[in-house]
């Protein structure tokens, strides 16, 4: 019972790392009807421009400027790169971002060197107990910290007026454009957002562990929790995003004992699996619109 | 094209005239364009200057053999592999519209199972020793295009970027059970022997009666890319291609005017994974060992950009979208030479690894952007600006 409870506070943790980069994932989506597969090279640059702030501003400083500056160069690209192309087939955009992504990572990963960078985080490996439970601190941080973006988010979506633009444009382009809402600037904003959030997921991807070369995968993790919540859906992010971190962590937990056919790390690879099940069943994600299909 | 020719319903005769007699059917000289059959106008060389162009590249790529060296060959022979691979790409996602990021996974599948079946059944990996490419490399093909068919159904339920993350999933998915499967794949770090070449009992991959290993490899792999060269762009302008066509360009309207969505679909997924797995089972014979670890996302990226950068729904365009991507390693190694900042160790910052990457990715950008029909759109102007030349119009 110990175990499974820590387990489940482990894939709640890492699942709102998820959510976070899932987010990143919805908004660009529905702003601009284009998965932006360049979110992984965000991430890691976030994390990797904490590790080198870190040193100078101190960790929690670091976090908010990495986010500012990934969110910078999010908006830059999506002005230069994206921008020309509105209009043309979502796949064009979307292999352009995976593109990005490569370029990107690959000047971030410069900076990463061959070793494994520490992003300077107060957490660590630390345990802390609670009820008798062996936690991580770094588990709870990130919920708390995924908790309170979440929070903001909605909390400018419902309320700003950006935020209302933002929904009047994922509705509708053009009547958004008819009211007087600048698309454009709509686009630009929601570039920036998941350039932030994916900044501040990386910086909680390498709390204890550090970034590496190859960290950027896990960013690839949020794809299966955005189909699983529906691609539309922000509370679909957020709770796809938690869905695969559990799943991930009870399957890492027992597996091992309970399936040992399917391989070393299989934990890995499950949040293909849950993607796959569920498309199975509902095509369009647990919370995701139905598309209406017109000729 | 076919701007000169007449309808085929103006000369009912036409249709029921043996072949001999309908290629008699000449078109006057001096009149490239002017059609007078309907079997001119869908000839896959419908003009002269491509009966020209085409066996003057056949030609010039035979005689390659014979002059360049042979570590040059053994990258062409890699290239036209590729090629096909990227041909199969292409069927599915530029002519059928369906967009895969999980070739490598069939690509992987093709390579296990030409490896198997010829591989050595006393040897470390599993091997049933049938070394006969005119076996294995379509139970190669067919094993693939099986892993199509199975997971072409998810594809006519999703549409999109849906269909994308799943064959993307795909790609992880069939990474980990590679990396697992070790009696199969040799495991990760270790990997197996490649298929072995052996055609009417004779191997290619050793010096024989064409040349040396390098020279047979690049021959074969020639002949076998004309072959599925061919036989993409005759399926290309059948019924099925037009199916494709008509999906690509809206589904629903497709299946409006008589299209079978389901069927033609899970055809796609089915003719492209046969490409991709014939590929698979013939890409490392050239190099003869292969590591699980390779068919990874990065090798759907590869042949995604070579669709794109090469052209899209245009059969040539993917044969130069492969030999462009797989020759550019080749030439940014020479970079360091030329531009000092670069350097040719990969401890170094801006090393040639990394350039490469950057290229592949920039070109991606850069092409989608510009010239969003690729090297065959270049082409396509280079040619209409010399054809009206002196007139720009």
């Amino acid at each position: 019972m110990k175990a499974l409870l820590e387990s489940l506070i482990r894939g709640l943790g890492n699942g709102s790392v998820y959510a976070l980069l899932a987010l990143g994932f919805v908004i660009v989506y529905k702003a601009t009807r284009v998965i932006s597969f360049a979110q992984p090279s965000f991430m890691i640059g976030g994390a990797v421009a904490v590790s080198y702030l870190a040193e100078v501003t101190g960790f929690y400083l670091a976090m908010v400027l990495a986010a500012l500056l990934v969110a910078a160069v999010a908006l830059g690209i999506e002005r230069v790169a994206i921008r020309p192309m509105v209009g043309r087939p979502v796949f064009v955009v979307a292999i352009i971002t995976l593109g990005i992504d490569v370029v990107v990572r690959v000047v971030v990963n410069g900076f990463i060197g061959l070793d494994v960078r520490q992003v300077g985080d107060p957490w660590g490996l630390s345990l802390v107990e609670i009820g008798g439970l062996a936690v991580q601190q770094r588990w709870l941080a990130m919920l708390a910290a995924a908790a309170l973006l979440v929070g903001l988010l909605f909390a400018f979506f419902r309320y700003t007026r950006y935020g209302l633009a933002m929904r009047a444009a994922a509705l509708d382009q053009e009547t958004a454009l008819a009211q007087g809402v600048s698309v454009g600037t709509v686009f630009a904003l929601s570039w920036a957002f998941a350039g932030g959030l994916a900044a501040i997921a990386g910086t909680f991807v390498g709390t204890g562990q550090g970034v590496d070369q190859l960290t950027w995968i896990i960013a690839l993790k949020a794809l299966p929790a955005i189909i699983v919540g529906g691609l539309d859906s922000l509370g679909g992010a957020v709770a796809g995003g938690l869905i695969v971190g559990v799943v991930e962590s009870l399957v890492q937990s027992y597996q091992s004992d309970l399936a040992p056919w399917l391989g070393q790390n299989f934990a890995i690879v499950t949040p293909y699996v849950v993607m796959l099940l569920v498309l199975l069943v509902r095509p369009y994600g647990l919370f995701g619109t139905r598309e209406v299909e017109r000729v | 094209m076919s701007t000169g020719a007449p309808p085929e319903t103006a000369r009912p005769e036409a249709a029921g005239r043996p072949a001999a007699a309908r290629r008699r059917a000449r078109r006057p000289g001096g009149r490239p364009l002017l059609y007078t059959s309907y079997a001119q106008d869908m000839a896959l060389l419908d003009t002269r200057a491509k009966k020209i162009w085409f066996y003057g590249i056949v030609l010039a790529a035979l005689l390659a053999s014979q002059v360049l060296v042979d570590d040059m060959l053994s990258l062409l022979a890699m290239a036209y592999v590729v090629a096909i691979g990227a041909i199969g790409l292409n069927i599915v996602t530029g002519y059928a519209g369906q967009v895969s990021l999980g070739h490598a996974f069939f690509l992987a599948i093709g390579a296990y199972t030409g490896a198997a079946i010829s591989g050595d059944p006393d040897g470390r990996v599993l091997g049933l020793g049938v070394t006969s490419i005119l076996v294995w490399l379509p139970a190669a093909g067919l094993a693939a295009a099986l892993a199509g068919v199975i997971v072409a159904p998810l594809a006519t339920r999703l549409r999109g970027l849906y269909l994308a993350i799943v064959t993307l999933g795909l790609v992880f998915l069939g990474e980990h059970i590679f990396k697992e499967w070790d009696q199969l794949t040799g495991g990760p770090g270790v990997g197996r022997p490649a298929a072995v070449v052996e055609l009417f009992g004779l191997r290619l991959d050793r010096p024989g009666p064409l040349g040396s290993k390098e020279q047979q490899l690049y021959l074969l792999m020639l002949v076998l890319l004309v072959v599925f060269a061919v036989a993409a762009r005759n399926l290309a302008r059948s019924r099925i291609g037009r199916g494709f066509a008509a999906i690509r360009d809206r589904d629903i309207a497709a299946e409006v005017i008589g299209v079978p969505l389901t069927r033609y679909k899970l055809l796609a997924f089915a003719i492209s994974s046969f490409y991709a797995g014939c590929a698979g089972a013939l890409l490392y014979t050239v190099t003869g060992f292969f590591d699980p670890g390779s068919f990874n996302l990065l090798m759907s990226v590869q042949f995604i950009a070579m669709v794109l950068i090469g052209g899209v729904a245009t059969i040539s365009g993917s044969i130069a979208g492969a030999l462009f991507i797989t020759l550019l390693p080749r030439l940014t190694r020479e970079l360091p030479a030329l531009v000092p900042v670069i350097s040719a160790d990969t401890t170094q910052t801006p090393n040639v690894f990394q350039v490469e990457t950057v290229l592949y990715g920039l070109l991606i950008v850069l092409f989608l952007v510009f010239e969003p029909r690729g090297l065959f759109g270049v082409w396509i102007r280079v040619r209409n600006y010399w054809k009206s030349w002196p007139f720009s119009y």
